[in-house]
């Protein structure tokens, strides 16, 4: 009988070996008389486990990880291929914790199917959202999704339905649906797993948002630095064109619907959705004043639907089982589930989707196991670059966007960069500077000069240079540029650069005496 | 690491034309020309410009833009090393003093046998399992100065590679 393995190919796997470690597994069952067969999935989101190798067993699928290729021969010799007992053996990935704690919805099927296999998408429930979208009017869409209570996902958390429902109520020639996949706030990778690991859920979700707005091109925007990304998803498109996913009748109904994936070149600032559409259109990604929104005035300067990766991923789960049951989840204004993602100096790293309320300290401590390094956590930067640094004491924060707006954080895309005592937090807040400068892209003065100016007043400030003059010229540089910048870039650096400042004081008045 | 394709004014002008329909062709064409030639070779700026209905100076800004065109190909091979927070978070800053000092190159620099060329990159989505790197298409996690030392040696032997 031929015995399936499961050898994820998302690119945290492959960057520890995955590719290795199936060659390995492949050539030591056959040298053994045993049929393997290997599948390529896509990552269960355990991220410190990759690679994880997983065995179908009459007992379900037994998990061991992390495997290196060197501990191959040792696994298959302790029966690998019959789930037998290792030291690697985590047993069935479903009873852990991590995994049996979370909310599941978006990442439903991440890790358990080929990400390339429409039939493996079927089997576990895809489709169904749009299967009930093709029997619905657009506006009933749109009113399902108002419903769910999604909020942009990209990290401003503007409702989505709201945003849907001005692209459909516009009147064009033609509309489009860009996904923002330039995910490049570090300690985010949950547009990458699931590209890589479910990438027929993007495409049906912006399917969905086609038809629900009219829209029948779409364009994904991904990062340059996602390769294993754009292979797979670029081989989902051209599975999903064959089955009549997309095309010019999706799945025989009436709608078209095609898609493009765009591959961007190493600019951060693409994120940002105006600076994205400048770069779809084969200029500089010089940011667009607003108004006009791009949902009247977007890509081509027709209407656009513009959501990211995780909101657009979000919307067959809510067509399938009703905007009221994804609702249910969530706390205040936050609805649904936040693909949480754990990262920096951490013990377990990984994807963590759950509901909108846990805390940041459950997160760390609960999930993540505290710090790598086993030193005590001293600050978390929630949010990406643009986010605030917060002090180990304010951790008990739920994961909420008003609950962090209110502390002086944000949310952005839900990444959590978690450092132990040994960080430098002057360091961070010159670095927050530092790559705002380098990002930037120039077309606003706060942003364009503010950041260069901010870099040079932290090295006086820590050179010990006329400190407390130096200091007010950073808090002047940030109000500016919070006050004056024409877009997050420029707006949210003061963020991190703040809140470096107002919980770690010490470390810039140290730092002066020590320098 | 790619083999590059010395420039060739008839196969720009067939990859220029082959892409220049799509819609905001400009970044298609620029990856697609330094996938064949390892860079974005000045005398296919005007056939850009040319094919997109742009002037050589708009062709020029872009290029300049954005990080990932080059004027000049890299070294055979080339290091991305991740900069950014969670890299940071996990040593990445005294990884990469190290590595650039045993390479004897500053950020961007190619060493002096001209082999492998050091770039940042900020974040390349393995932040998990910091520092992460990028040895030509090859991602890397957990990295160590050892690992890496191994790598580059893997790389230029290929029954190491093998």
């Amino acid at each position: 009988m031929t015995v399936s393995v499961f050898v994820p190919r998302d690119m945290m796997a492959v960057a520890l070996g995955a590719d290795r470690v199936a060659a390995a597994i492949e050539a030591g069952a056959r040298r053994r008389g045993a049929d393997g067969r290997i599948v390529r999935n896509g990552s269960r989101g355990l991220q410190w486990l990759e690679p994880l190798v997983e065995v179908v067993t009459p007992k379900g699928r037994i998990a061991y990880g992390p495997v290196s290729p060197a501990d191959v021969e040792g696994l298959l010799d302790a029966g690998l291929l019959e789930g037998g007992a290792h030291a690697l053996c985590v047993g069935r990935p479903e009873d852990m914790p991590y995994l049996a704690r979370q909310h599941r919805l978006t990442f439903e099927r991440c890790g358990l199917t080929d990400p390339i296999s429409i039939e493996d998408y079927r089997a576990h429930g895809g489709l169904a959202g749009l299967q009930r979208a093709l029997g619905m009017a657009p506006a009933a869409i749109v009113e399902e999704v108002k419903k769910s209570g999604l909020r942009g996902r990209g990290g401003a958390g503007f409702p989505a339905g709201i945003k849907w429902n001005t692209v459909q109520q516009a009147h064009s020639d033609r509309k489009y649906v860009v996904c923002n996949a330039d995910e490049g706030d570090s300690g985010t990778f949950a547009d990458r797993l699931l590209m890589e690991g479910d990438p027929f859920c993007l495409i049906e979700g912006m399917v969905i948002a086609g038809i629900a707005t009219g829209a029948t091109k779409g364009l994904v925007y991904l990062r340059s630095e996602y390769p294993v990304a754009a292979a797979i998803f670029g081989q989902a498109i051209a599975i999903a064109r064959r089955e009549g996913l997309i095309g010019i009748s999706v799945l025989g109904s009436p709608h078209a619907f095609d898609l493009e994936l765009r591959i961007g070149a190493g600019a951060y600032i693409c994120g940002e959705e105006t600076s994205m559409l400048e770069s779809l259109e084969g200029k500089r990604a010089i940011v667009r004043a607003k108004p006009p929104i791009p949902a009247l005035h977007g890509f081509m300067g027709r209407p656009t639907l513009v959501n990211n990766v995780m909101t657009l991923a979000a919307v067959p789960w809510i067509l399938a089982h009703g905007g009221q049951t994804y609702a249910d989840y969530g706390m205040g204004r936050s609805r649904g589930t936040l693909p949480i993602q754990l990262a920096g100096n951490i013990k377990r790293g990984g994807l963590i989707e759950y509901a909108f309320g846990i805390s940041l300290r459950e997160v760390i401590e609960d999930f993540g196991g505290g710090t790598a390094s086993g030193r005590p956590v001293r600050a978390v930067q929630v949010g990406g670059p643009l986010g605030a640094y917060l002090p180990a004491h304010m951790l008990d924060v739920p994961l909420d966007y008003e609950a962090l707006a209110g502390i002086q954080a944000m949310l952005g895309h839900g990444g959590i960069v978690v450092f132990d005592d040994s960080v430098d937090m002057a360091r961070q807040a010159r670095f927050a500077f530092e790559f705002c400068a380098a990002e930037s892209c120039g077309k606003c003065t706060p942003c364009r000069i503010g950041a260069t100016r901010g870099v040079e007043a932290i090295d006086k400030i820590v050179a010990g240079m006329e400190r407390q003059r130096n200091l007010a010229v950073v808090q002047d540089l940030c109000e500016l540029m919070t006050d004056g910048s024409l877009c997050a870039m420029g707006g949210l650096t003061p963020l991190p650069v703040q809140s470096a400042l107002r919980h770690f004081a010490d470390d810039f008045a140290h730092l002066a005496v020590a320098s | 690491m790619a083999d590059y394709e010395d420039w060739d004014a008839a196969r720009g002008q067939d990859i220029v034309n082959g892409l220049a329909g799509l819609e905001g062709a400009t970044l298609p064409i620029l990856h697609a020309l330094q996938a064949a030639f390892g860079c974005v070779p000045r005398d296919a700026v005007p056939m850009v410009a040319d094919a997109l209905n742009m002037s050589r100076a708009e062709v020029h800004g872009c290029i300049t833009f954005y990080h990932d065109f080059r004027a000049e190909p890299a070294a055979r091979h080339v290091l991305k090393l991740c900069r950014a927070e969670a890299c940071q978070a996990a040593g990445a800053d005294a990884l990469h003093r190290q590595v650039l000092d045993e390479l004897g190159v500053p950020w961007h620099g190619t060493t002096a046998d001209g082999g492998i060329t050091v770039e940042p990159v900020f974040c390349l989505g393995l932040c998990a399992c910091g520092p992460s790197a990028m040895l030509d298409e090859a991602p890397m996690a957990r990295v160590t100065a050892a690992g890496l030392r191994a790598a580059l040696r893997a790389r230029d032997d290929p029954r190491v590679a093998a």
